[in-house]
């Protein structure tokens, strides 16, 4: 494969400042499940990748991270190059092993439980999900609630995973084992950090 | 070429990447933020760095602090509630000089508070992150010492020690005589400590509107408790969480149901009690509150 133009370019024109407020934007994400936070930034990755879930990943993952890609970005030539290029990350072989993932296509995902899930003594060893998804505002309204949120928080995110409601009630009963996920639409994110705790009908 | 590049030279000199930390070492906190955010009150082992200040003048917190740090933050710092003490200065000031943040010791401008040991009177709006300075984050390490086996506690939510300590307490002194670093339980799971802040702020981190990040550099531990999060305070139904009341109001401003420090005055005795969030206390002089010390006389009769 060579390393053409494609994959050089396209990164954070200004590293420092572009992935602090990525950052800020995937921390408040994750402190208050729900609401929307836009992703703005000057990203212009290779596609299926989209810009949202390209800059979380780049603000986030080093050679530190293994990194796994669900099928239709592993296919990608492109889009790998370009990850290796931008983050360095080392990619995971298996979904167990990657310490974020990156998901284009819902209906292909596996299984949340094929994830690594951390253990009893480092739950943090789990997981982040970075699920890219058309909109956050059309879907199916999910109704959150746990930690981070007054009340109840709705996130209408589209296409999900198969069975989610009943895959996510598993990955809520692990805790403080399970995973993370991050939905990223094109230009915007919100989190569903592991605590969350989707439709239930309790005030 | 860019910003990015302009903040990096000076004079032709090569300077501190914004707000100290190299990126790698950024990435590498704010994954751990992220986890201690999604795992409330677990604590998130990360690969604490040199700072160019002791363990034990809040590394931990300033390392946080400078992961989370952008241009258009507004901070504040505090020890033991007083923005005008030597190490709630020198943070100032170090994050005034390698980032270029605007400072202020005004709690409601703020965006992001690092503080030591205390948590701000005024009530912390949605929005705003607290960053704790943490010495010892483990709630457990002085009743077990083995990381080992606290971590195991941890793991099958046995806290039955910390309990027998409170009751140990009750046995000796006839009430829980732990008055700061009251252990919490997060969201019904994790037993935390909240760093050495008085009982008195326990109250204020269940439910806060604020994101809390807590920040051990020595220990190499970073810790969170989301906005509108269970925070319950250890106790017992007979002997039920109580924080610490004072007979007199502040002697500068006359506040009620804040914490006091108390200052010492002669070697007769004399002594006087005053706001320890000096924020809360300016404010409420400027709005003419007056406390018996307050001075005015003093000044009306010169």
């Amino acid at each position: 494969m060579a390393a053409g133009a494609h994959i050089v370019e396209g990164g954070f024109a200004d590293p420092v400042f572009a992935s602090q407020s990525v950052f800020r934007a995937v921390m408040d994400a994750m402190a208050r499940p729900g609401p929307v936070q836009a992703i703005d930034t000057d990203l212009r990755p290779p596609a299926p990748l989209n810009i949202a879930a390209a800059a979380v990943v780049l603000t986030l993952a080093d050679a530190d991270t293994p990194v796994w890609l669900g099928q239709d970005l592993a296919r990608d030539d492109a889009v790998k190059g370009w990850l290796a290029f931008q983050t360095g990350a080392p990619l995971a072989g298996l979904p167990s092993e990657a310490t974020f993932a990156i998901a284009a296509n819902a209906a292909a995902l596996p299984s949340l439980s094929s994830f690594a899930l951390g253990t009893q003594e480092y739950p943090d060893r789990s997981t982040t999900l970075i699920l890219q998804v058309e909109t956050l505002t059309e879907g199916e309204a999910l109704t959150l609630r746990g930690p981070g949120i007054k009340g109840s928080e709705t996130v209408a995110p589209r296409p999900m995973p198969g069975h989610f409601d009943m895959q996510w009630r598993e990955n809520n009963a692990l805790y403080p084992r399970g995973i993370d996920i991050i939905l990223a639409a094109p230009d915007a994110v919100a989190c569903l950090p592991r605590t969350v705790r989707i439709g239930e009908g309790e005030s | 070429m860019d910003a990015g590049m302009d903040a990096d030279m000076d004079d032709g000199l090569a300077t501190y990447n914004f707000a100290y930390l190299d990126e790698q070492t950024k990435r590498m906190i704010r994954r751990a933020i992220l986890k201690g955010i999604a795992i409330p009150g677990y604590q998130v082992p990360f690969a604490s760095r040199e700072m160019p200040m002791p363990y034990g003048w809040g590394t931990g917190g300033v390392q946080v602090t400078a992961s989370i740090l952008g241009p258009d933050d507004t901070l504040k710092v505090i020890d033991q509630g007083a923005d005008d003490t030597t190490n709630a200065v020198s943070i100032r000031a170090f994050f005034a000089k390698v980032a270029d943040v605007a400072t202020t010791t005004e709690t409601a401008k703020a965006t992001v508070i690092q503080t030591r040991h205390r948590i701000p009177e005024e009530r912390l709006t949605e929005g705003q992150i607290l960053v704790y300075q943490v010495p010892i984050p483990e709630p457990l390490r002085y009743l077990e010492p083995r990381e080992t086996e606290t971590r195991k506690m941890h793991a099958l939510a046995e806290y039955g020690l910390m309990h027998v300590k409170l009751y140990e307490d009750i046995a000796r002194n006839g009430h829980i005589a732990t008055t700061y670093a009251y252990p919490v339980k997060v969201e019904g799971r994790y037993v935390m400590d909240p760093s050495p802040t008085p009982k008195f702020d326990n109250p204020k981190m269940h439910m806060s509107d604020a994101l809390q990040l807590f920040g051990a550099g020595r220990e190499k531990r970073i810790y969170a408790i989301p906005p509108h999060t269970d925070v319950v305070s250890l106790d017992f139904e007979d002997y039920p969480f109580e924080i610490q009341h004072f007979e007199e109001p502040c002697a500068l401003c006359a506040a009620q149901g804040v914490y006091l420090d108390e200052v010492i005055l002669d070697d007769r005795g004399g002594r006087m009690f005053v706001c320890s969030d000096t924020d809360y206390c300016e404010k409420r002089r400027a709005e003419g509150h007056r406390g018996h010390l307050a001075g005015d006389t003093l000044e009306a009769a010169e």
